[in-house]
């Protein structure tokens, strides 16, 4: 890595998927509509099912 | 370079607990689960001896009676309370301390350190610090010296307080849920910070000049994304980042009140003479990994670059005239503005008299480090990294919403977006709010990014095995190693450690023996494992120390 740390610059061990791919290609908007839509189910089973309470009573101190 | 990440902390049906006895029991918990079976030894404390927070990288020293109490964290008697909205600190000039180079022996205290429960600390076997920081557990990751290594190590805490979770909640009454973000919704901000390790002969006001136009942008492939406008989301809507709206300042030290851009604590945890330490606070808690490793990839290549300024030059590659046309007009508030810009189209004043996008911003920075990596020689893991950033940049371009597997906030935003539209919400139902926080729940089965990683629905760069791995065992390439490794082999000997040193505490010998560790390149498994695989003892490693020096 050519960062502040210049050590590391053979690193044999990785797996091939370590290094960048070229990404898949983006679905078309309607097969993207379906996988969230899927998702969308998925996370309606546990989302909390007293959302308002569950966010009011999310209450943080300030810290760095 | 390393993170540390101060986590949300809630107990469900207990509204009034205390954070900072939950964030302690989170620790001593994690402390208790990773000692089991072993006899009761003290657990080793934390050294603060080489801790300066109000060491200022422009050359002065905040005077101690002048600083805000919130920035004191280097005293454990006085545990340092959170930070106000708003207050004023004062500055006043001072010599910097000296980093000792030699291995010392110290004064065996006559009485145990009082042990206060504010200060709870637990210095883990993969070099990691888990302790209280305020009102938040935060989990310092060990030193690495690669992206990919950021992220293993990174995504071990979460299964270090994952760990923790699990083990509270199986008493009743005692249930905590840790989340991995940066605020509640109600005006409080915890943070994620990043450090680089930074040569020294970098002048630092080069390093924030040139730094910052980066910084401001770069949220277009790290923000995690958050429901709420303004410190207490009051105002509805989605912006991309979690932290945005808590910077308020270009440039300064502290980090509990007027957070700033470019952070000054000159603190190096190292040798001052060669390094300094880029401490940055604006950051968001990432959970998908390519953010992560994003993130501390694209900004080491960055400080890279300002490092070799002159070396650039010499080949032709005028790196500093072309960051300094990049400066910002006026940097704070374009922090807000990127944050707030989900079609990535705003123009940015620059100091120049023209304007650019945060994309086209971020792409100059690439086409620069480039440049740079191909007139002074690149490797491997540095052209991962810009073939990664360049991708994403492109793909931001052409259509945000085609991200969702590597950029959080759009991850994020998809979800939400066809939840407003599948039943009719406006940006203020608490709903959608509360899938944001939902989203970094710690626990597979109720937090929302877990859901999405076991429907595969966005990239890795780690695998479980490594992460496993990552939670007990240490970097191999850092000085980390060594902490981790003599907390492994040897903890019932160890007194004290820190960043930067060791302190052991060995039967019968008349003083404690410190072990100074100011090179983080030093201490690696490379340079000491054969010492430590011969040392059946911390008796016999400080022998084969001292025929070292």
């Amino acid at each position: 890595m050519a960062g502040q740390e210049r050590i590391n610059p053979q690193n044999d061990d990785r797996t091939p998927d370590d290094d960048a791919e070229a990404p898949a290609p983006a679905p078309q908007a309607a097969d993207r509509d379906a996988e969230v839509d899927s998702l969308l189910e998925e996370i309606d089973e546990v989302l909390e099912s007293n959302a308002e309470s569950f966010v009011r009573g999310f209450v943080q101190k300030g810290g760095q | 370079m390393g993170i540390e990440t101060e986590y949300g902390v809630l107990s469900p049906g207990r509204p009034m607990a205390n954070p900072m006895l939950m964030s302690s029991q989170v620790v001593t918990t994690y402390r208790a689960l990773v000692q089991d079976g072993r006899p009761g030894h003290p657990p080793a404390r934390w050294d603060y001896d080489d801790e300066d927070p109000l060491a200022d990288a422009r050359g002065f020293h905040l005077d101690r009676a002048a600083a805000h109490p919130s920035l004191l964290t280097d005293d454990p008697s006085q545990p340092a309370p959170s930070g106000p909205a708003s207050a004023q600190v004062g500055a006043a000039p001072t010599g910097a301390a000296e980093v000792p180079a030699t291995p010392e022996s110290l004064e065996r205290p006559e009485t145990e350190d009082y042990d206060d429960p504010s200060a709870a600390n637990c210095i883990l076997t993969n070099g990691a610090r888990l302790y209280v920081d305020h009102a938040h557990p935060e989990y310092s990751s060990p030193e690495v010296t690669n992206p990919r290594d950021a992220v293993v190590w990174d995504v071990a805490g979460e299964r270090v307080m994952l760990a923790a979770s699990r083990h509270l909640a199986q008493v009743p009454g005692t249930e905590i849920v840790l989340y991995k973000n940066n605020v509640d919704g109600k005006g409080a901000s915890y943070g994620t910070h990043e450090n680089y390790l930074v040569d020294r002969d970098l002048p630092f006001a080069t390093l924030a000049e040139l730094v910052t136009a980066f910084l401001v942008t770069r949220q277009v492939f790290t923000g995690s994304g958050r429901v709420g406008l303004g410190q207490t989301g009051d105002e509805p809507g989605f912006q991309l980042s979690q932290r945005a709206d808590y910077i308020e300042a270009e440039i300064g030290l502290e980090t509990t009140l007027r957070r700033p851009i470019v952070n000054t604590r000159d603190e190096p945890h190292a040798d001052r003479t060669r390094w300094r330490r880029l401490h940055l606070i604006l950051g968001d808690a990432n959970h998908l990994e390519v953010a992560t490793y994003l993130k501390l990839g694209t900004t080491s290549l960055v400080l890279w670059v300002l490092e070799h300024l002159d070396d650039l030059a010499a080949v032709g590659v005028p790196a500093r005239a072309e960051l300094s046309r990049l400066r910002l007009a006026d940097p704070v508030p374009a922090v807000r503005r990127v944050s707030r810009d989900l079609d990535l189209t705003a123009e940015l004043d620059l100091a120049d008299g023209t304007t650019a996008t945060a994309l086209e911003i971020q792409r100059r920075c690439v086409d620069l480090v480039e440049r740079a990596l191909a007139a002074l020689g690149s490797d491997e893991e540095s052209d991962a990294v810009v073939t990664r950033w360049r991708g994403v940049l492109d793909r931001l371009g052409a259509d945000p919403m085609s991200c969702a597997r590597d950029v959080e906030w759009v991850a994020k935003l998809r979800l939400l977006e066809r939840l407003r539209t599948r039943d009719g919400l406006d940006w203020d139902h608490p709903r959608l709010g509360a899938l944001d926080l939902q989203w970094s729940d710690v626990r597979p089965e109720r937090g929302i990014y877990h859901r999405l990683l076991s429907s595969d629905a966005v990239d890795r760069i780690t695998t479980e095995e490594d992460v496993a791995r990552a939670v007990h065992h240490p970097p191999t390439d850092t000085r980390a190693w060594f902490r981790g490794e003599v907390m492994e082999r040897y903890a019932d000997e160890v007194s004290a450690a820190s960043w930067d040193s060791v302190i052991f505490d060995v039967a019968g010998a008349a003083s404690l023996q410190r072990v100074p560790m100011p090179d983080p390149l030093r201490g690696t498994a490379q340079h000491i494992g054969r010492l430590l695989d011969a040392s059946p003892d911390a008796t016999a490693l400080l022998t084969g120390l001292r025929g070292d020096a």
